[in-house]
């Protein structure tokens, strides 16, 4: 699978209908990677002409904007801008909620105005127009899922029905936790949070969190964050739970009901 | 002067004092919360008056809490129906009148038998409200901010409410049953479908029961006044200022953060040198150090806290035992402010007294602790935002002050000199591309 960017379509005089937009996470953290991976997986399969910025991406401010840091943010905001205008990019489909909060809700404001969809609400639609059927891959049928909301998808920007769509046309058994949607309980990675060490207190954030998810006794926990995804990880080795219980993103489990 | 002209002037003495003890409070909170910076919560009336209308009219948001919902909308509905009943008590007060709006007949009827129920079922709520408060061991109740005043101001409030329902009812059987007995004065009027049950409490003479029904009157009128004026002092303001409140919220997506202009300026003017700043009248300060770093909406809204805790129930930091409590934020942000605003009421201009809101108040282990995951801002029934005033603290501690915790400086060092918030080259980025 060869994965282009941006700078080889312009040097051949092509354009992408969407571009990618990897994340740090999902450039540089193994786990992400596999992610990343799938959900180029996923626009191959589909036959959609994307591409990523490969290089030439940077981190779009989101922690440096929550820890405070407004002109590191705007910085690395108005260094963005000038990349993606300059490859005149309109779509954007990206695989960390926070990018996707940040590239839809705050690059306005500083001049950066595109259409921004995460890629949970990619693969929705792509499951309604009928190019993606949950088949020729693993079945997920009758299996107990439950699915966590990522803070910046959910509260953030009200996305509670594409993921959980994605999930239910796997006939899967989707099973809410206590706190779910509008309700859902923080991972505890938010507000720069993953990147320093907790404050004082009786119980890390995730710990609590993933004994909500193991209350489900699910097979699975799905995931649409990589922050997400590294501390119920984290959680579940905690727990012991490594063996029975899989943490996965819904990018990972399309591409596998798919067969990709 | 005949009895009851005396007693006029005495109700009319009292209601002016009150109404205007009550409109000077008024000024104070108007100045306080305008120490705030400006901001701009105008566009798109229709959306607006919506959102007033569902939030805070519609109590949409309570209901999230069913069964708490449902005895507060008694309570509410109550305090805006029997509110009506207070303007014919003021013209009885006024003029000497008694039941001036009796003349509605059989529509009077009606209304005062639907304000009996509703006397009714605040009472039944009030009680119900403070024995959950005060025997239920309920979480949010019993936080570290939950300190004397604020457990005593909300006892108060429902011991006060239901004193009034009291007085209102007995003040109706006693009228009630001296129109039974056709005492002068006492026209028969009304229905008393909830007071009528205490007649068989109450004596039968004609001047015993007068005195009753004066009683509880005047009782009845002055406590009203008497809560009017306590309001500014109390969290129980939310009554009123739940509207502007929720008219004013703010209508974007919870993930976005406000965008700083001031620092927009900066960065514009960094990157090309012949850029000229737009004259505005910028922020001597980035982030928040003490409340007038604040906007006017933020103060409006710690003014608009009811001190339920919704919010810190569902904060993931607080639940796990750290500091950070939402709704802490929200009272030292009103306390402060008033600190502020009377100090500079007192000496005509704000000086120094040393304090902040910043570490006299909210220390930096409670800002630090925020995941700006936004279940405070989606829990709380008036759409108040404690988070915003959270990185506003984060703003100024980091860009003024330069002292974040030590790892996340190391995270903006990475994300300045690498792009991404962990050590590795951005020649690396695309690296997972290549080995497929």
């Amino acid at each position: 699978m060869k994965i282009p960017t941006m700078a080889e379509l312009m040097a051949k005089g092509e354009t992408a209908d969407i571009l990618f937009w990897v994340g740090c996470a999902g450039s540089f953290d193994e786990r992400a990677q596999r992610i990343t991976r799938d959900i180029c997986k996923i626009l191959h399969h589909v036959g959609i002409k994307y591409a990523i910025l490969g290089t030439e991406e940077n981190c779009t401010g989101d922690p440096a904007k929550r820890a405070g840091n407004e002109f590191l943010f705007q910085m690395q905001a108005m260094m963005n801008i000038q990349i993606l205008d300059g490859y005149e990019v309109k779509k954007i489909v990206t695989a960390c909620p926070h990018c996707f909060n940040t590239l839809k809700n705050e690059y306005p404001d500083l001049g950066g105005h595109y259409e921004v969809i995460h890629h949970t609400q990619l693969i929705q639609q792509l499951i309604d127009e009928g190019k993606l059927k949950a088949e020729g891959g693993e079945s997920f049928k009758g299996r107990r899922i439950t699915y966590h909301d990522p803070c910046y998808l959910g509260r953030g920007n009200e996305v509670y029905e594409a993921p959980r769509k994605a999930l239910e046309s796997l006939d899967a058994q989707l099973v809410e936790m206590k706190r779910c949607r509008s309700n859902g309980l923080c991972c505890g990675a938010g507000g720069a949070q993953l990147f320093k060490e907790p404050e004082k207190g009786n119980k890390d954030i995730n710990i609590e969190r993933t004994e909500e998810a193991l209350d489900t006794q699910p097979e699975i926990i799905a995931a649409a964050c990589p922050f997400c995804m590294t501390m119920l990880r984290d959680g579940i080795k905690i727990k012991e739970k490594e063996q029975e219980v899989q943490v996965l993103d819904i990018a990972e489990i399309t591409a596998r009901a798919n067969g990709l | 002067m005949t009895p009851s002209v005396i007693s006029q002037l005495i109700f009319a003495v009292v209601f002016i004092t009150a109404v205007a003890l009550a409109a000077y409070n008024a000024r104070k909170i108007i100045q306080n919360i305008r120490l705030g910076r400006s901001e701009r919560r105008t566009d798109e009336p229709g959306r607006r008056l919506r959102t007033m209308l569902l939030v805070a009219f519609g109590q949409k948001k309570m209901f999230k809490r069913p069964f708490a919902a449902l005895l507060h909308l008694f309570v509410y509905l109550g305090f805006c129906i029997i509110n009506l009943e207070m303007l014919e008590i003021v013209i009885d007060g006024l003029f000497g009148t008694h039941r001036a709006f009796s003349g509605l007949g059989a529509f009077y009827s009606f209304l005062i038998g639907a304000f009996e129920w509703l006397a009714l079922s605040v009472l039944v709520g009030c009680i119900i409200f403070l024995a959950r408060r005060n025997l239920a061991r309920i979480r949010r109740f019993f936080g570290t901010e939950m300190t004397a005043w604020p457990r005593t101001d909300a006892n108060l409030i429902l011991t006060a409410e239901i004193l009034l329902m009291v007085a209102f009812l007995t003040m109706n059987a006693a009228d009630y049953k001296l129109q039974l007995l056709g005492a002068p004065h006492y026209t028969q009027a009304g229905a008393f479908p909830v007071s009528g049950w205490l007649l068989p409490l109450l004596p039968d003479s004609t001047s015993s029961l007068m005195g009753i029904e004066r009683f509880c009157w005047w009782f009845h009128i002055t406590g009203v006044l008497a809560f009017l004026n306590y309001l500014p002092y109390s969290k129980h303001l939310h009554i009123l200022l739940a509207f502007p409140n929720t008219y004013f919220s703010n209508l974007h997506p919870k993930g976005r953060f406000t965008n700083m202009d001031s620092v927009t300026n900066e960065v514009k003017a960094m990157l090309d040198p012949s850029y000229t700043p737009e004259a505005a009248d910028m922020p001597i300060r980035f982030g928040a150090k003490d409340i007038q770093d604040l906007t006017w909406k933020n103060l409006m809204e710690a003014y608009t806290c009811t001190e339920c805790g919704r919010c810190t129930s569902v904060c993931p930091a607080n639940i796990t035992g750290k500091l950070l409590s939402p709704r802490k934020i929200m009272m030292d942000t009103r306390d402060r402010m008033v600190e502020v605003g009377s100090a500079i009421r007192k000496n005509k201009e704000f000086k120094d007294d040393g304090k902040s809101l910043l570490d006299s108040y909210i220390t930096r282990e409670e800002i630090w602790a925020c995941t700006t995951c936004n279940a405070c801002v989606e829990a709380c029934p008036v759409n108040i935002n404690p988070l915003e005033i959270i990185v506003e603290l984060r703003r100024y501690a980091v860009m003024e002050e330069s002292k974040a915790p030590t790892s996340l400086n190391a995270m903006f060092g990475n994300v300045e000199n690498n792009g991404a918030p962990w050590k590795y080259a951005q020649a690396d980025r695309a690296n997972w591309a290549m080995d497929n």
